[in-house]
């Protein structure tokens, strides 16, 4: 059997992946499951809300702008090459509705709530605040998990409809100040382009973006260990791995609402 | 006051054969331990030893692996949510770190289980709360503060506030004295003294504070490599006639008990 031994490592990883899948599954689940679940605790839902919704507003608005700002510029420079620059309005408004506002402003709110989310829960492991909780007969999944996880769903996708309105005026106002686009043409090749469909899908998308963010940074947090280092190590697992969860999730969304 | 701890009826805490193992590392290795209706019973042992693990496996905040752990003759091992709640009621817990809700004041943090799993109103709940700082020595106007504006000393009062807050059957002491000034674990001793006693509480407590063991203990029980080596009332500690307590007690390097050190 030993000369199999080169298998064990490959097994063993493969074996842990799998386990840590299946923990994660079911955090998921107990979380969500506690969302409906009284006692519900509206003060803290509401201040997880405007922590996500409100104080997110100056990041994800500036991140928006400019990237509206440079789509628009972008694209013009490239499509002036095939005299195409009549298409630059159509272009901003699908690409930031459908993909970029989405994916730029869930990646903002990751840095922000899930390092965030991750560093204080985290903070309560290590200094046993978690197991306070219980012996204070308060389910720490429901007070601390389920109210941040509804927080996340509800408020990136409001958030998102923020970027996607700053965004395309982003492009709006580079495209007439700069570019010298007539205004009302650009407005009107705007809207008539935009189908009900591409906000729909990035409205799905960042629900999804919003889940996996809350989700991340109250699982790292949860799970850490080993005082301030833990704390900090839970922190970039959780930005890293809800900046990776959105980006393959997003290629997910994007499949489901378009392949046909 | 039960001084040996084999008062008669159901044991408050009774322990069998608990074992519990963290991937290689076995822990605890079968403890078999009761506690007596109204008793204070005080677990001493080195650090390492399984202490925090026996409490978190009483509390079900650590699930063991094997054994049983009945509560009012209750088995309470394998218990899940309501009928676990209800168990978890009986039991209030001091933390060796206090624990506190840093994003809480103080009143707050003491009212915390009135409020969130009671359903008590948030004034009557300040009120019961600035009750029980008074209980333990503060002021009104420390109920105002924030955990981290408070000293150690202080942030353990309020911890032990918020422990006895709901009037619990079983109180549970982690470390209690350990980081205070002597004056100071005195002070925490007194407390404990008078809150298990006007609450008519049950205490399990861990320690390796000799002082605070004499002072709060009805009976002791010693813990060594996850196993219970000797179990008496206080009385007898300076006669048990084991060398491991005998080392313990008096804080010898040498004896039966060897730390992992190497030597210099």
């Amino acid at each position: 059997m030993s000369n199999l031994n080169f298998l064990q490592p490959i097994g063993r990883t493969f074996l842990n992946a799998l386990a840590g899948l299946g923990r994660l599954t079911m955090f998921a689940g107990a979380g969500f499951a506690n969302i409906v679940r009284p006692p519900f605790y509206p003060r803290l839902v509401l201040k997880q809300m405007i922590e996500i919704g409100y104080y997110s507003l100056p990041v994800v608005g500036l991140t928006a702008i400019f990237t509206g700002m440079v789509l628009a510029l972008q694209s013009f420079t490239g499509f002036a090459r095939f005299s195409a620059e009549s298409a630059i309005p159509n272009v901003v408004v699908v690409s930031i509705t459908r993909e970029l506002g989405p994916v730029l402003a869930s990646l903002m709110v990751a840095g922000r709530i899930g390092a965030a989310m991750a560093a204080e829960i985290g903070t309560m492991r290590v200094t046993d605040q978690i197991d306070a909780l219980s012996t204070l007969s308060t389910n720490p999944m429901r007070y601390l998990v389920a109210l941040r996880l509804l927080a996340g769903v509800t408020m990136v996708p409001l958030l998102v409809v923020v970027a996607d309105i700053v965004g395309v005026f982003g492009g709006y106002l580079l495209s007439i100040y700069k570019l010298g686009f007539n205004p009302s043409t650009y407005l009107h090749n705007t809207f008539d382009f935009l189908k009900t469909e591409d906000v729909v899908s990035g409205l799905v998308k960042a629900a999804v973006f919003g889940f996996l963010v809350a989700l991340m940074g109250c699982y790292h947090g949860f799970n850490s260990k080993g005082g301030a280092q833990g704390v900090g190590t839970a922190t970039t697992n959780a930005v890293v791995s809800a900046s990776i969860l959105i980006l393959i999730s997003d290629y997910i969304v994007t499949e489901l609402f378009f392949s046909r | 006051m039960i001084a040996n701890g084999k008062a008669s009826g159901t044991p408050k805490i009774e322990i069998r054969g608990l074992t519990k193992a963290f991937g290689p590392k076995q822990v605890l290795r079968g403890i078999d331990l009761d506690v007596g209706q109204r008793e204070s019973l005080v677990v001493i042992g080195g650090s390492g030893t399984g202490k925090s693990v026996l409490i978190k496996c009483v509390l079900g905040l650590i699930e063991p692996d094997s054994g049983s752990i009945k509560v009012d003759g209750e088995e309470t091992i394998g218990l899940h949510n309501a009928d676990r709640e209800r168990v978890m009621r009986k039991f209030g817990m001091l933390f060796q770190g206090g624990a506190l809700f840093d994003s809480l004041s103080v009143w707050e943090n003491v009212a915390f289980g009135l409020m969130s799993a009671d359903g008590v109103g948030r004034r009557e709940a300040k009120e019961a709360a600035l009750r029980n700082l008074a209980a333990v020595g503060l002021g009104p106007e420390v109920g105002e503060l924030f955990p981290a504006e408070l000293s150690g000393g202080m942030q353990k009062r309020v911890a032990l506030a918020r422990a006895i807050a709901r009037k619990p059957e079983i109180i549970f002491f982690d470390e209690p004295t350990t980081g205070l000034d002597p004056i100071m674990a005195d002070v925490i001793n007194d407390l404990i003294n008078k809150c298990v006693g006007s609450l008519g509480a049950t205490a399990l407590s861990i320690t390796h504070d000799m002082s605070s063991v004499r002072r709060i203990a009805h009976r002791v029980a010693m813990i060594h490599e996850g196993r219970i080596i000797w179990q008496g009332p206080i009385g007898e500690i300076d006669r048990s006639g084991n060398d491991y307590v005998e080392q313990f007690i008096h804080g010898r390097a040498e004896g039966p008990i060897q730390m992992p050190v190497r030597p210099l």
